[in-house]
Formats: C-alpha cells, structure tokens, sequence
C-alpha cells in the first residue's frame, strides 16, 4: 500500500514528508527530480517513474507536486485516485492549498494525514468524518482554544463511519433548511480551420450543498433523463432506483458534495454556443504577419455569454504583436508568447473583435506550427445539453426545506485551430 | 497565529528549550512543545534526542497530545528501541479503554512501532481487538495483523491470527470485510504460495453483499479480490458479472478500473451468443471513455490500460475515437499514448478523421510528438490498405514542409509502406531523393539507403547517390552501414555492368577496413555468395521479401491475456507481467484469464485455470529457434523467386571476372579460407542471408536446403503429428503426415524405435475407408531399426482399395506390424489430398452445375482471421487443387468461384466471400454445394487447413 508521500515545490524542494510504514529515505526523491528535470515543464513529469526498489506516483495541483512511494504493486489508479483526495482535503481545510499555508497549518496537516491512512490503508477520507476528528483550524476555535486549553481533535468515535450512510455525520441541525443543486456543464470542443467540429463533447456535474437537518431522504427527477447514459454517482445515490426508475434516490451528506458527474459523448449532437472567426498569417518575405480574431454568438437559446477569454500560444519567432481589441483589455507576454485578450460579455448587435499586426524577428522564418487559440466562456441559466430537473422532493422528516436549482454551462477544454 | 511559530528557532539551542518546554508543568505549554517537536519531525529535522522527554507525555487524557505522541513515536521508535517499550504500558492500558476511538488508536499505533521487542506485547491486545465489539476497533485490528506480519511474519502464523483474519470476511460489517480482504491481500502477495483468499461460491457472496455497503477504497480491495476467482461456469460468471456492473458508475476512478478487470476477465467465460455478452459490451464504453476526462494522471493510468483492452476487445471502444483525438494542452504523456490508441482504432470507416487528425498533430511544436504522429500515420497507411494512398500524399505534403525531422520520420515511414505495398507508390521516390542532404539521422539514411537499393532499377543516378554515402562510410552508424553495403550489392545484381567498382569498393571496406563483426561477416557471404554463384546470390539478396503486417508492435496473445488479468496495476501500466518487475521475484503467481465452462460440463475441477499456463503451451507459442529457422528459410527462399535459375549469363560472366581476384588475394591473406568459421556469429540486422549463420555449417549447405525447400511445391502439408506413442506400442512410435504432390498421395512416416530391442519385419495394412485409400506398395524398412533410431519413409498410396463409409468420413484405420507385435492405430486424413489435378470445371458448366445443386446441399462455413487477400487465397488453395473459375467484387468484396473434384469424382463447387474484417485480417464467408453433402464439413475444414498455415 502506500508507504510515504513526499510534497515537493516547484523550485525542487521538500517540504513535507510522511511515512505510513518505516521511514524511506528522501533521497528516493532523486529519480523524481531527474524525471522533472527531462520534462520541460511541470505538467509534463510523468505520473507514474520506477525506481530500483520503489515506485513514485505523483500528481501536480497548486505547483506542488504530491509524491506517493510504493513498494509493491498497489493499483496506480487507487494511489493517484487518493492523492487528489489529499488535495481536496486540503484545500476544503484551509480554503487554498499552497506550500505556505501547508507549512503553517503542518500538524493538523500531519493529523489529518495520519488520519486519512493506517499502514498504507485508507481509513477516513470523506471530509465530513475527518472534519468531526479533527477540527479545521479557525480564527475563532484558535482564540477559544487558546484561552479554554481545549483541542481541535475531537473525542468522539466519528459515528458515521460504521453507519450504512457513512457520508453523513449524525445530529445536524440547522435553522434554515435549504438544499440547492448546481447543474454545471463544460464543454470540451476542438474546431478546425474551418469553423466545423472535429470532437465535442459535455461534462457535466451537478454539485449540492444541502443543510438539512436530521437525516433526510431525497429523490431527485429530470425531465429528460435519457440524456444521462453515462453517470458517476457519489456513493449516497441509490444505484438500483436508477437503474430501473431514472431517479436519483439518497441520503445526502451534510454540506458540499458533488452528486453525481456526466458524460455526453461525442456520437450525441453537442449545440456549439461560440464562433472565432480568426484569420492569422504570415508572409515567407516579410517579417509582418496579420492577426484578426471575431468572436460571436451561436446557438445558446437566447441566452448571453460572458466572461468570455481568448488565449493562444504565439509561435516561438514572434517578437511582438500590435494589436487593437473592440472591447476589453488583452496582453502579450513577449517571453512566454501568450496573447490573452479579456473580452468579457459578447454583445449580438456588436461582435467583439481584436485585430492587427504580428511583428517576427529578425531574419527568423516563417512559424511552420499554427497557434491554437483557447477559449473561455460562461453562460447562465442554460445546461447545453438541454437536462433539466424536474423535481426535487423530501421524506424522512418534517420540515419544509427551501429548495433551488441552478444551470450553467462554460468552456471546458475549448480550442479552435487556426 | 500559525503553526510556522512553530519552525522558530533561538539562541539557546532549540533541542534543549524544547527538552524544558515538554517537562514543563502547564499542560498547555506541553502541548505546544510537542507540535513544535512534530513540526520540525515533518521537515525531516531530527528530533530523536528529544524521545524520553516526548514518551512523558504520553499518560494524558487529553487525545489531541496522546496523538501527536504516538504520532512521534512511529517515527522514533526504530531507533529507540529500548525506549520504546516505556510506551508499551500504556498502549496495553489504552486497549482496554472503555472509548472505541482509544482502542483503536492505540492497537493501530502499537502496529506502527517496528520494533520487534514491542510485537510481543502486541499479541494479546491484538487478539481481543480482532473480536472487539466495536466494528471500528476490528477493521483497526484487522490491518494491524497486516503490520504485524510484514515486522513478523512467523509470529502472526504462530499466534493464528491468519485465522481469523479470514473469519472477518464473513464479519457483518462490511467496513470490517473490507479491511480484512486488503489485509489477506496484502499478506498473500508475500506469500503467493500460501492459499489464504480461499475463495469459495459462499465467501464471494459475502463479499459481493459488502461491495455494495462499504466504501470507496474497499470497493478497490474487494473488486481486486474478486478478479482472482475463477468461478465454476458461465451461469456463476454472469451473476458476478450483474453484481458488479453498477461498479462502472462510481466517481472513484479506481473503483471504474477494478470493476473494468473483473469484467474483462470473466466475459471471457461467457458465450458470445448470449444477449448478456452484447449488453456487457456495450455498459463498458462509457465508464472507460469518462475515465478519460478526470485528471491528466489519471488519464494517463487509464489510457495504458485501454491499451490493452483495445488489443484484447476492440469493438468496445470502436466507436469512440474522438475521445482519443488530442488536445494540444494536453501533457506530453498523455498525447502519446491517445496517439497510440488512435492508430489501435483506426479502420476503413474512420481513416479519413483520423488523417486529418494526424497531419494536424505533425504540425505541432512538441518535437516528440510530432514525429510519433508522422509514424503513426505511415502505421494507418500499412494497417487499412484503402487509406495508403491517402496517407502517402499526406506524408508527401509533410516533407514539402521540409521541417528536418518531419522529413526524416516520413522517409522511415515510406519505407515501410513499400515494404508492405511493393511496386505501388515507387513514383515518389523522386520527391525522396531531393531531401537525401538533410538526413542527418541513422535511421533515415538508412531507410533512404534502403529504398535506393530496393529500387536501384528506377532511379537513374542510384549508383551516383550511393556513392556519395560511400565517402564518409567509417563515419557512418553501423545500421547505415550494414544497409549500405546490402543496397550496393543490390545494385550491382541489378545493374552489373557499371558498378564493379563500387561493390568492389563497399565489400573491401567493410571486409577489410571495419572492426564490425556483423558488418565483416555480411560482407564476406555477399563476397562469397557473388563470386561463387551469382545466380544464388540473386536469388538470396533479392529475394521477395516477406510482406510487414501493422500488427508488429501488438502485445503477444498470451502475455496480452495475462495483462488482462492486471488491468489497473502496475503491470499494466507497464505492459509488462508482474513477475518481471516486482521486486525480488518473490515466484509471483501467473494469472490467466479464465477457460470457457459451460454450466452443463462444470465437473471439471476450475481451480486448475489460474495456476498459470503450463510450460507445454509457452512452447507453442514461441517457436524454437530451429522451427522458426525453418520457418523464415520457406518464407524466404521456398517459393519460386522471380529471378529464375538460369539468369542471363552476363551477370554470371560480371560477377565471376569481377570477383574472382578479389576472392583469390583474400584468400591468400588467409590460408584457412573464409569458410564455416567466418559465419558463425549471426549478424544483427534481418536479411535473408544472415539465416544461414546460425547453422554454422557455411553457405554450401544453405544452398541444399533452398533447392531441397524449393521443390516441396505441391499442396500444403500438415506437419507431422505422432499417431501412435510408443507407450501403446511397446516403444515404437509413429507420427506422420499426408502429401499430395503431382498427382501422387503419400503417407510420410517417421518411426522411432523407443524399445530397448532392436525392431524388424516392419509391414503396413489399411482398414476399408470412405475413400478406398490404400498402400500402393509394401513398407520398406531397410535396415532393422536399433534402438533411439528414427527412420522416415514415404508410403505412396492409391485410391482403389475397398470403400467403406467411416465415421467420421476421413477416419482411416492403420495397422503396422513389426517383430513385435501388431499394432492398430487410427488417424484423420485431411481431405485435399483427396482434390485431384483436374479439378478446374468450365465456366458455363460451373454455372450450370450450382443451379442444378438442390439448395439444402448448400453449406455455410466462417473462416475467420485469414492473414490473406484475395489473390493470394486463390494461388494458395490452387496449389491444394482447389481452382478459382471466376473472381468478381462486390461492394468491395472479392468473391471468388471455385471448383474441386475428389479422387472417386464427386465435384464440390464453392463461393468465397472475402470481407476485410478486423484490419490485417480477412474474414472468408464460404459456401459449399455438392452432390454429397456429407463432404462439406471436410472440405471446409481443409480450405481452413490450407489457409491458415
């Protein structure tokens, strides 16, 4: 299982290490840092590097590279599966997970490291159990800890974990009953030279954040169900009313959680809600290329876009660009070579727009790559695919909870090549 | 205020302020020592002097301190070893606590403490933990025997708790159940041998029933588990199956993974007739393809995997190549391996996307990337024939960019594609040889090099290009060295008038002038070969070459099996079997995916399938070097190559002239001659006259055998099978085969005498047969036959003995007579050496003739897998006597008419439907009328015995 974890920087040093088993040595590290050092960039240090007697598993959130050491075979999946665990859990403790927020919080770090594997083994993973042993650090609990000399870990034997709903801690109350649910899409599109569609395809989530006292049950319907082909369910979700009935039947965790994630796969007809209409050359002779890029509107039922961003990669020979964007802000980094232009709400009636001049340098050739440009957007109050729930009841208690549902749909990984 | 203060350091020394903070009287300021203690402990500062001050602590009631102590003392204890039993008490103390949390925590830190001193006390609260009222305290305790055993393995056996480990699994809460299966797993995979997940039809409903309750990471250890049953039939394997599809839903990508593999492996005992095949198939897609949109890590685990399942099932993912299409953000590992993917899929029905794909990638900035993309598409090129065309115009768009490494990688490529399309795409080679000066890599020369040799007849100034690589050749890598001096001698058997000087020139170089022993050994048999006999020499270097299939880089069908078995571990990952990585090969047990067992024939015992393959079958699988030597000299030298055996006497007259100096002055230099010592290193590289080297008996005899293989040019003949084991005949063995050459049907014998006697009076009898097959003349065995000897005798038969109907219709009953005794024997004649040399009906006739066939004499057969296209199915069942009449296409496929007559005369019409199946392979539809339609089982069954070897 899994023996230690190593947190490194994206400068190369560890600044956290912790051993499930005996203690293994940081040098293990070296071979992680040859690897970093052949990738040119972090993303692209491979996840799983072997060593004469250990395997390193790792992954990348935040600029921090989180290293797993292995010594047998132990399923990767369920190691890297657990390494994003940790980062979650991290983030959802002390609101952002970064080196110096890690350094300062490093014993409740270590406590809840400690609790999350026995041995190698996962023990307590689900935040809400790990948030009643151990108490996620506050202003507040640290003064009256300070003062009262109580602790942040608690005694009580966390009650759900042996419960058949071990997601949900028992005894919550709350004076406002709400639950509200996020349908969010993202689309994943790559779009060619000529504006057609070469692969589309929907993710989508729906995200709760339920504060329902008790122990409430829920079932959840959608108008159109069928859509829902390929789903990954949080665990409280009763899969065998699924299957035969189509309705999300469950008890709910106390607080956020992501109920169910979906697929919408590239066979189905995925609505493209964007256009780029973009025309970027050079010339063999001149070291001046022009640059032009329109954004507009298509198919997004009558809804606006916003928060709309372009980026694209320029090739390595461009030394400078002179452009002029209709609206919004944009910026070259003439080091990185990233043009990113900030066009934020797209107006129908007045299509934004970004033109001018590329400028090479001297004497470099023609760029033989096409830069791809990336795209970001938002719309709200639509779910692309078309899902839409259809409602949302209660049994088990009394009260009358407020209810909400919410629809987005934005950019995924949304490229158009040029 | 953060816990940073606590990296703080000051004047003193901070060892000793710490040492007088941990003993000091304010419970808070304890605490805070101690926080600052692990503090330092996470950044691998070493705190272990501080180990008698911490241990203080411990007797509090207070958790928060009594865990950052155990925290410190897991760490510390290995080196503190005499310190560390201060702690026991109060561990032993704490197991008896009445707060579940306490037990628990203090059974799953005394685990921690690998000190050997402590497991003893370890023992005894162990053992109550295990039976612990609480479920939480159990699945605690039940890891703890997983610590145990891996600081003591001999203690836990001793103590029993191996027992009730396994009682646990059927313990009613499935947290427990699951902990108690990672546990056994974990130990079991230390001790392969020892049979400790004993699965049996009631434990696996238990786990099966806790799958559904416990949680994510059980699920994993639960699933991983289950993959190693075999159940007992497909009726048990589908229940199983129905279990754990819900699996394939779960958030958790390893869960998805797991249940993947269990699923994967026991389709494989299912029937594909069965509705639940299809609906399985069909539920696996989604999980897979979502795996793709998680994390690029996770991706990345999963596309190694898809690998796999692609090659094992690819009509899983037929459908979905646009998940695999790249994104250009995507980290490097990741596009290679949808790279890789992309081609596994690629087919007729979506080549023209998947080009476009790939000339988009070529354009790329990552070089890597780049030139993997251009390879694979010289990779579709060779996989789906329709698209070669195509994706030679793409490559040649992509050396117009003249981007160096594109050009080079497209070169390498383009070779292949003639290799595998000979005489098709030629007229680019032009284009080609424009970008001969911006080659600067080994392999691109040498592919380059190659193609000028191969195609020296069509490129007017071959002499002059080659010649220009000729000026640095001691600088040259030796691939492009050895490629070449082959490509020169190509070119000088094609065009001997004007480049004496050169091959003169190459083969003194390479003989005289290089270290290299491989490029030395080549250039003397070329030498050899061309003073001796140039017409061999024709026949060895430009003999046709094999055809390359795309399928070169598929994983082996067994290895690929025994993968299946690890989808989601590391092996996977790596393609590679767990015992040739894990460390120290502690005899990791081979899996193998299960047999097919039908609920009908269950008696059999199953238990057998997963102790791996036995040696028997590896055998098959790779050839030894002997058969694959005999293999490789018919494929090369077997069949009538296109230079006949009188070549035009120019070339003799050239070649001797030009080669008889040069031969003599060598060997004067060495008296002994360039013989049999000279070849006996094989070279590296793959050239038709490299075989001969392993036989070590120098060229003369490598001759023999091409006239000898050469003649053998009758129908196929089976190899010989052993028809009677020398236990049922008191020690004489006989295998044999059947041969029809020219019109003659023989029995090729070989007996061996495994007695300790010698063996006389050898003679032959056949029993009445469907087909009056009969001896046409008396066994002849010479000599009597001492022990250990073998002797092969060819029996020519005829057709005009007595007929009698067998069952099954080939069944021939045989009995030999020696000195002995009598012996009978019975074997199975395949039928084509039945199919007579005027086998071949009129048009008309046939035509007249199918009509006239009643259609319920009409049978259908399915010959799947046929490495062959049409015309060389039609050349190949003509040598078995089987004649196409006529070849139409239809709708892209090519249907074939043929006819054949058996030796008492019955005619057998056939249709052949030839439907380009899986890419490399074809799938023949074939249809059988005859006036006895009894025969058609046999003559299928010989189409396929010719077809397939």
């Amino acid at each position: 299982m899994i023996h230690s974890l190593f947190l490194i920087n994206s400068a190369g040093d560890i600044f956290l290490e912790k051993h499930w088993k005996s203690v293994v040595s940081r040098s293990v590290c070296d071979y992680f840092f040859e690897a970093q050092e052949r990738a040119t960039e972090a993303e692209n240090v491979p996840p799983v590097i072997s060593t004469p007697h250990h395997y390193l598993l790792s992954v990348y959130r935040h600029k921090i590279f989180f290293v797993a050491v292995i010594q047998t075979e132990v399923p990767p999946l369920f190691v890297i599966e657990f390494l994003h665990r940790v980062v979650d859990t991290f983030q959802d403790y002390f609101g952002v997970c970064s080196e110096p927020v890690i350094k300062d919080n490093v014993v409740v770090v270590y406590e809840v490291l400690e609790e999350m594997l026995d041995n190698g083994f996962p023990l307590a993973t689900e935040s809400n159990i790990l948030k009643e042993l151990i108490k996620p650090p506050t202003i507040l609990r640290t003064v009256v800890n300070t003062i009262t000399g109580s602790t942040n870990v608690g005694d009580q034997l966390p009650t759900g974990q042996l419960s058949v709903v071990p997601w949900r801690r028992t005894g919550v109350k709350y004076t406002n009953n709400e639950a509200y649910f996020d349908v969010i899409e993202e689309i994943d599109a790559i779009i060619d030279k000529s504006g057609s569609t070469v692969t589309a395809e929907i993710q989508g989530v729906i995200d709760a954040c339920v504060k329902l006292t008790g122990m409430p049950d829920l079932t959840l319907s959608f108008m159109n169900p069928r859509l829902l082909d390929d789903v990954s369910f949080h665990p409280c979700v009763r899969f065998k009313r699924w299957e035969s009935e189509r309705i999300l039947s469950f008890i709910p965790p106390d607080g956020n959680f992501r109920l169910l994630s979906y697929h919408v796969s590239a066979q189905n007809l995925v609505a493209i809600p964007v256009y780029v209409k973009h025309n970027i050359s050079f010339r063999d002779s001149s070291s001046l290329g022009r640059f032009e890029i329109t954004v507009g509107p298509k198919q997004t039922m009558g809804k606006s876009i916003e928060g709309v961003t372009v980026s694209s990669q320029m090739p390595r020979g461009v030394l400078s660009m002179n452009l002029t964007p209709s609206q919004g802000t944009h910026m070259f980094d003439p080091v990185t070579k990233m043009l990113s232009w900030d066009v934020g709400k797209i107006n129908p009636q007045k299509l934004p727009g970004l033109k001018g001049t590329v400028s090479l340098q001297a004497g470099a050739s023609k760029p033989d790559e096409n830069p791809t440009i990336n795209l970001q957007f938002k719309i709200q109050q639509l779910a692309i695919s078309g899902l839409k729930v259809n409602r949302l009841d209660m049994y088990g208690e009394k009260y009358k909870p407020f209810k909400g549902i919410k629809y987005m749909t934005k950019a995924g990984k949304f490229q158009v090549r040029t | 205020m953060t816990d940073s203060k606590y990296f703080t350091t000051t004047k003193k020394g901070e060892i000793f302020e710490l040492k007088a903070e941990l003993n000091s009287d304010k419970k808070e300021k304890k605490k805070e020592a101690v926080k600052k203690v692990i503090a330092s402990m996470t950044v691998g500062k070493d705190v272990s002097a501080l180990f008698p001050d911490v241990v203080n602590c411990m007797q509090t009631d207070n958790l928060e301190l009594k865990k950052l102590v155990y925290l410190y003392l897991m760490n510390y204890a290995k080196s503190q070893p005499d310190m560390a039993i201060m702690a026991v008490n109060t561990f032993v103390k704490d197991c008896e606590d009445p707060n579940p949390l306490i037990r628990a925590l203090a059974v799953r830190t005394m685990g921690c403490i690998r000190v050997d001193k402590i497991t003893e006390y370890l023992c005894e609260p162990l053992r109550k933990c295990l039976k612990d009222e609480d479920p939480y305290v159990r699945k605690t305790a039940a890891v703890c025997v997983a610590k145990l055993h891996d600081i003591n393995a001999q203690l836990v056996e001793d103590q029993g708790f191996l027992d009730t480990l396994k009682d646990l699994i059927s313990d009613s809460n499935p947290m427990v159940v699951a902990n108690a299966v990672a546990a056994l797993s974990e130990i079991a995979e230390s001790h392969p041998s020892s049979n400790l997940l004993d699965l049996n039809p009631q434990s696996i409903n238990k786990l099966l029933t806790a799958l559904n309750e416990c949680t994510e990471w059980g699920q994993i250890f639960i699933l991983d588990c289950l993959a190693n049953y075999t159940p007992k039939d497909d009726r048990e394997a589908q229940s199983i199956c129905e279990r754990v599809t819900p699996r394939l839903s779960h958030a958790n990508s390893a869960v998805v993974l797991s249940a993947v593999k269990v699923l994967m492996k026991f389709m494989e005992m299912l029937s594909k007739d069965l509705d639940y095949y299809g609906t399985l198939l069909k539920k696996l897609a989604p999980p897979l393809v979502t795996l793709l949109s998680a994390e690029p890590e996770l991706q990345y685990v999963a596309l190694r995997n898809i690998n796999l399942i692609v090659q094992k099932r690819p009509e899983i993912l037929k459908h979905e190549m646009k998940v695999f299409f790249v994104k250009y953000n995507d980290p490097i590992y990741v596009k290679l391996e949808k790279l890789d993917i992309m081609i596994r899929l690629a087919s007729q029905a979506n080549i023209a996307q998947v080009l476009a794909e790939l000339k988009e990638y070529a354009t790329e900035v990552d070089v890597d990337f780049v030139r993997k993309a251009v390879r694979a598409i010289g990779r579709c090129a060779i996989k789906v024939e329709q698209s070669a065309e195509r994706c030679v115009s793409t490559l040649l768009d992509l050396i117009q960019t003249k981007v160096n490494y594109v050009v080079q990688e497209a070169i390498v490529v383009i070779k292949d594609i003639f290799r595998k399309y000979p005489n098709k795409y030629e007229s680019v080679i032009a284009t080609l040889c424009e970008n001969l000066d911006s080659l600067d890599e080994p392999e691109a020369r040498a592919a380059m090099i190659w193609i000028v040799g191969e195609y020296a007849e069509r490129i007017d100034n071959a002499d002059e290009l080659l010649e220009s690589f000729l000026e640095g050749f001691h600088d040259e890598s030796t691939q492009v060295q050895l490629q070449l001096l082959t490509a020169i001698v190509k070119l000088f058997l094609k065009k001997p008038t004007e480049t004496q000087e050169l091959v003169q020139q190459v083969l003194s170089l390479a003989t005289q002038d290089s270290d290299n022993p491989d490029l030395r050994d080549r250039g003397y048999i070329y030498w050899r070969l061309l003073s001796t006999d140039p017409v061999a020499a024709k026949e060895v270097v430009l003999a046709e070459k094999p055809l390359i299939s795309e399928e070169t880089d598929l994983i082996e069908p067994t290895l690929l099996d025994e993968l299946i078995c690890y989808i989601g571990t590391l092996a996977s990952v790596y393609h590679k079997p767990p015992s040739a990585f894990v460390e120290g090969g502690r005899g990791v047990v081979h899996k193998s995916l299960p047999p097919r067992t039908t609920s009908s024939e269950s008696t059999e015992s199953p238990e057998t399938a997963p102790a791996g393959a036995p040696p028997g079958e590896q055998l098959d699988v790779i050839p030894t070097q002997g058969d694959l030597l005999g293999d490789l000299l018919n494929l090369d030298l077997g069949p009538p190559v296109s230079g006949p055996p009188l070549a035009t006497s120019s070339v003799q007259m050239g070649a001797v002239d030009l080669l008889g100096s040069g031969l003599d002055s060598l060997m004067g230099d060495e008296p002994e001659g360039i013989g049999a010592s000279n070849f006996v290193s094989p070279p590296a590289a793959a050239v038709p006259a490299n075989l001969g080297a392993p036989m070590g008996s120098g060229l003369s005899d490598l001759f023999d055998l091409t006239s000898g293989v050469g003649t053998l040019s009758g129908s196929y003949v089976a190899p010989k099978a052993v028809w009677l084991p020398a236990m049922k005949a008191k020690g004489l063995e006989i295998s044999g085969t059947f041969t029809r050459q020219v019109g003659s049907i023989s029995m090729d014998l070989q007996l061996t005498n495994k007695a300790l006697q010698v063996m006389t009076d050898f003679a032959i009898q056949f029993n009445r047969n469907s087909f009056g097959l009969a001896p046409a003349a008396p066994l002849q065995v010479h000599a009597p036959l001492s022990p250990n000897q073998t002797v092969e005798i060819s029996l020519p038969l005829n057709t005009v003995g007595s007929v009698m109907k067998m069952e099954p219709l080939n069944n021939l009953q045989v009995a030999v007579k020696n000195n002995i005794d009598v012996f009978y024997f019975s074997t199975l004649y395949p039928l084509h050496i039945l199919f007579v040399e005027d086998g071949k009906m009129d048009r008309q006739m046939f035509l007249a003739t199918w009509k006239d066939i009643p259609n319920e004499n009409e049978a259908q057969f399915q010959i799947r897998d046929c490495p062959l296209n049409a015309e060389a199915v039609s050349s190949r069942l003509q040598s078995s006597n089987i004649f196409t009449i006529a070849k139409r296409n239809v709708e892209g496929q090519d249907m074939l008419y043929q006819s054949l007559k058996l030796t008492n005369g019955i005619w057998v019409l056939a249709e052949l439907r030839i439907q380009p199946g899986n890419p490399s392979f074809m799938d023949l539809e074939l249809s059988l009328k005859c006036r006895a339609p009894e025969v058609s089982q046999h003559v299928y069954q010989a189409y396929e015995t010719i077809l397939k070897n």
